[in-house]
């Protein structure tokens, strides 16, 4: 196996492609959930949960699946049934096993469904790792690793994000740019920052 | 006659769904670095708009309540892959530079939150018109971003060069561009609300 590869791949997906803050998804939970350090966290464990299980799951589907009976073109539909499922199930196993964990995270768990960063990772790992002269071995590890580092991509995010927003609450911003539209332009100096990592070359 | 017109109406300004609901915030940056590219997008998210807002009203008495959002995501879904087939059958270069956010569209919350909001409660005519509306405003949203974004990031609107010797910006038509973008128009329709 070639390690170098995964390093590539860990790194560019938490840093240099950050899922928000230089492929815009998942915006909604970013703007949304990124008032305090708390609820970003909790939203961030519960996306990084789900990204890296729907990246398995997801694989499985498509490489048993769809490639056999070649219906490679139902592939959007697929995968969103079978992350809205997903997400169910881990909602009521959630409710059922850990009542503590389901009050600290259960309220993320819904909007995880329609936050399109969760649907990106696997729409992109089957562009990215579903070539031919790729060994099944690597496409499936690279898929996993790519899901789990895009879900700490994001947690990074929103971890940076509330901790900026938390500050911003105490200052005097112009009434017109007061909550969202400052976020937006401080979510914007972010991915200016983030712009520097693109420089990486390996 | 006049409440078909205004249902049609509110989407484009009142509540638009860009700058007032803040809805469909993803594909709206992703893609509005250039007019083309906005343009493709908002005319895709206003056909999966209309199909499924269509059918979801004309079906709207045969869905039980609690499954009722991944009947909606599964009607929604099959106007993407429509969208998607079409797509990559007749504008190629489109769907390139499009990429992954065609299939995205699934999970852009305006098609979802107008199924939800408005479909599942009204009938065919008014929510055809309420899709209508909120697409076109959705469009023009994306219209007016890729304009000012694709003009200072590239001094080009249309691909065609609009004033000789302008120096652009390549920040703007970059992932900072369209954040800053969407944040002072959000402020700058904050301001007229409240003049």
């Amino acid at each position: 196996m070639d390690y170098g590869k995964f390093m590539t791949i860990a790194i560019s997906a938490i840093f240099i492609n950050n899922f928000i803050l230089t492929r815009f998804l998942g915006l909604c939970p970013f703007i949304g959930v990124s008032k305090q350090t708390k609820p970003a966290l909790g939203m961030g464990a519960a996306v990084i949960f789900v990204m890296t299980l729907s990246g398995f799951i997801t694989w499985i589907v498509y490489k048993y699946l769809l490639v056999p009976f070649g219906l490679e073109y139902l592939r959007t539909i697929a995968f969103i049934l079978v992350i809205a499922v997903f997400v169910q199930a881990v909602e009521m196993a959630m409710a059922k096993l850990s009542p503590a964990l389901y009050r600290a995270m259960g309220i993320y768990i819904p909007l995880i469904t329609t936050n399109c960063a969760v649907l990106g990772v696997t729409v992109l790992n089957v562009n990215m790792f579903f070539k031919k002269d790729m060994s099944i071995g690597f496409s499936f590890i690279a898929s996993l690793l790519q899901a789990f580092c895009a879900g700490i991509g994001f947690m990074l995010a929103m971890l940076l994000m509330s901790g900026i927003r938390e500050r911003l609450d105490l200052t005097d911003v112009p009434q017109s740019l007061a909550g969202i539209p400052i976020a937006f332009i401080v979510a914007s100096l972010m991915s200016m920052a983030f712009l520097g990592f693109s420089g990486f070359k390996f | 006659m006049k409440s078909l017109f205004a249902e049609f109406k509110k989407g484009i300004h009142i509540e638009n769904p860009t700058f007032a609901l803040l809805l469909g915030l993803c594909p709206t940056l992703a893609v509005s670095n250039n007019i083309r590219n906005g343009l493709g997008m908002g005319i895709a998210a206003t056909f999966v708009l209309l199909g499924s807002n269509i059918i979801i009203s004309s079906i709207r008495k045969l869905i039980p309540t609690k499954i009722r959002i991944p009947c909606y995501i599964v009607v929604i879904a099959t106007f993407v892959t429509i969208v998607e087939l079409l797509l990559k059958a007749y504008f190629p270069v489109l769907d390139r530079s499009l990429g992954i956010f065609v299939p995205l569209i699934v999970v852009n919350c305006i098609i979802l939150g107008r199924a939800e909001a408005f479909a599942s409660k009204n009938t065919v005519t008014y929510s055809a018109l309420d899709a209508l509306g909120m697409g076109i405003g959705f469009m023009l949203a994306l219209l007016i971003i890729s304009s000012i974004r694709e003009f200072l990031g590239s001094g080009t609107l249309l691909g065609f060069q609009i004033i000789q010797g302008f120096q652009p910006a390549i920040i703007m038509v970059l992932a900072p561009g369209a954040l800053m973008t969407l944040g002072l128009l959000i402020g700058f329709n904050n301001w007229l609300k409240r003049r």
